[in-house]
């Protein structure tokens, strides 16, 4: 059940120039979230910027309330976020989304993630590499791009970064690794955000493999509560759905993206 | 101190109700607060079977508002009664159902069913700008409105509240229409038609290339509505567009407002309604207003 509350800034950190991680005293959120779900985040006390801002949730800190975030200076709502100051009060409701990363039983799962669309997978990597097999391909832009790195290498039992350019490890696309990978490994199910390129491709190795393939999506949203129906996404049946009541989290299978 | 409100026949605690649309059935928002804290809810737009809606983008942001083109995705009205309405039931609050539909009988067909339940009033959608058939084109024309109104009212003993929109030369004309077929209350306004473009793709941003604008943006020109229709018409009005606080919420009763609804201003806070509420008794507190319906239509103009 979503809660509304100002949670305190205790650290901010910039970790690239349009790069900001915010650590938040978010106990009563941190108790109840999964992995996958995201927050609203409200970036003014006035009405403009009107709507709240979705960020998923980078990581927690269950044992002392902290929720972290990572957000990328998009536009005019995130760059006011990111003016905030240790000690401001953040005005926030989440846990959002009940469409969350399921591990089910899986021994053995990939992680696949591109650009700024690593964030909401450490998570799942966090929580995963506890109790069974991580592997995680991240690609990048180029090295300047690069990011959690070590974050990933702690949680993964094997870590591949690549860059569109070369300029950094292995050159290409991360999903061509993962799908080197499968040829020798078994791999019981895929779990991917990124870029629309990156979902689609992931999309389409699962359907060619027949491995589960959990999708984070984003589009634009009013309520981030599933009232407005805004923040519809097609899907195979017919209709919609909505990201931030049956998703972000997708099934690769049930989603026309 | 008195805030309770008797609306076109339907009893409210407070003069606030959620707008349709931005509230869904109430489940989501029962999370945050008691629902029995709001006068009334008035429900997502509701049709006789169930609508996919628009294909997305639905939702862009404008300064102080926002534009959606949702296409009134909804479950159907039997889903409804079904599915939402015993539960909403037991939430102790007054429930407006707003009806849309494509064709004069479809409407018809929707209010006779409603007419059997236990709701206590409906919203008729003669007004949105989202889908291409229907609502809207009823909803321009004293003639269209008189129509729609008349042969609803037909089947309909419940309180009938006609929605009427704000893209039209003037909103009086509609409102009378309404009020001559018998209608008990007009609401307005329901979204202005607006576009934004993606000055680097040259694209609309909605799907729909245009949508509804909302939100404090278009609160100047609701209270210029409100004013002019509760003018016009003898019946009651609910006035919204716009409204975030307790001071909006005064703003429109002054202007001719029985009672008020909250859109968009939901969707930043989801307490916005409940402290509406708040808002409005500590303006009474302050004015030392016993009733506050002794408010309703109180500007005094220059
Ligand atoms: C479920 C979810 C999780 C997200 N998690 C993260 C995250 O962890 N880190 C991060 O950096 N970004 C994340 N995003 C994207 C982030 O929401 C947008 O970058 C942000 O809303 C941009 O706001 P702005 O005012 O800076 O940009 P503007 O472009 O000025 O925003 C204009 C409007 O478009 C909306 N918008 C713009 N881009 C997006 C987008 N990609 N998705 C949805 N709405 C958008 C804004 O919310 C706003 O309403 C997430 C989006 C979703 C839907
Ligand atoms: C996302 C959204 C969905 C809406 N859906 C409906 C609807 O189904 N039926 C209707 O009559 N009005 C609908 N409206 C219009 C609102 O009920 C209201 O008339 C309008 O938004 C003005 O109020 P506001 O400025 O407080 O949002 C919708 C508005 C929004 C923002
Ligand atoms: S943002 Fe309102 S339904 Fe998802």
């Amino acid at each position: 059940m979503p809660v509304q509350l100002h949670a305190k800034l205790i650290k901010k950190e910039q970790l690239k120039p349009d790069i900001f991680k915010f650590s938040m005293s978010a106990r009563e959120i941190v108790d109840i979230a999964k992995p996958g779900q995201f927050i609203e985040i409200r970036v003014t006390e006035g009405i403009d910027p009107f709507l709240r801002r979705p960020i998923s949730i980078y990581n927690m800190d269950k044992e002392n309330g902290i929720l972290e975030i990572i957000f990328r200076v998009q536009g005019r709502g995130t760059e006011i976020l990111s003016r905030k100051k240790e000690e401001d009060l953040i005005d926030i409701v989440g846990p959002l989304g009940y469409g969350t990363f399921k591990l089910e039983e899986y021994k053995n799962i990939a992680i696949l993630g591109g650009g700024i669309g690593v964030f909401p997978l450490y998570e799942l990597a966090k929580n995963a590499s506890k109790k069974i097999t991580v592997n995680t391909y991240l690609g990048f832009r180029n090295k300047e791009a690069v990011l959690l790195e070590d974050e990933f290498k702690e949680v993964s039992n094997k870590l591949v970064i690549t860059t569109d350019d070369g300029s950094y490890k292995v050159h290409g696309f991360a999903i061509n690794e993962l799908k080197k990978d499968l040829k020798e490994n078994k791999i019981d199910a895929i779990f991917a955000c990124g870029p629309l390129p990156l979902l689609k491709a992931a999309q389409n190795l699962a359907k060619e493999t027949n491995i589960p393939c959990q999708i984070s999506l984003e589009e634009k949203m009013g309520c981030g509560l599933g009232v407005c129906l805004g923040c519809a996404v097609e899907v195979v049946t017919g209709g919609y759905e909505h990201v931030c009541k049956q998703g972000p989290v997708f099934d690769s299978n049930k989603v026309i993206i | 101190m008195n805030t309770e409100v008797n609306f076109a026949g339907i009893k409210m605690k407070n003069p606030v109700t959620v707008a349709s649309g931005t509230f869904g059935y109430g489940r989501e928002y029962s999370q945050f607060f008691d629902l029995s804290k709001l006068g009334g809810i008035i429900t997502k737009g509701t049709s006789l079977k169930p609508r996919d809606g628009n294909k997305p983008s639905r939702i862009y942001e404008t300064p102080s508002g926002m534009l959606n083109s949702i296409g009134l995705q909804n479950p159907g009205v039997e889903y409804f009664i079904t599915h939402d309405l015993p539960w909403l039931k037991t939430q102790n609050v007054a429930i407006i159902v707003n009806a849309c539909g494509s064709t004069i009988e479809d409407y018809v067909e929707l209010c006779k069913i409603l007419n059997k339940t236990d709701i206590d009033g409906v919203e008729l959608n003669l007004s949105c700008p989202n889908v291409k058939a229907g609502c809207l084109a009823f909803g321009t024309t004293y003639e269209g409105v008189k129509e729609v109104t008349s042969k609803v009212r037909k089947v309909l003993d419940k309180p009938l509240i006609v929605k009427l929109t704000p893209n039209v030369t003037d909103i009086t004309l509609p409102a009378k229409g309404a009020e001559d077929a018998g209608a008990d209350a007009v609401s307005l306004i329901n979204t202005l038609l607006g576009m934004s473009i993606n000055i680097n793709t040259r694209k609309p941003y909605l799907a729909n290339n245009t949508g509804g604008l909302s939100g404090p943006c278009v609160k100047p020109v609701a209270v210029r509505m409100v004013y002019q229709v509760s003018q016009a018409v003898n019946i009651p009005v609910l006035g919204m567009g716009g409204i975030i606080n307790g001071d909006d919420a005064i703003e429109f009763m002054l202007a001719g407002a029985s009672a008020i609804s909250i859109g968009a201003g939901n969707f930043i806070d989801p307490y916005t309604s409940v402290n509406t509420v708040k808002g409005i008794e500590e303006y009474m507190k302050k004015h030392n207003i016993e009733n506050i319906n002794d408010i309703v239509g109180k500007v005094e103009m220059n």
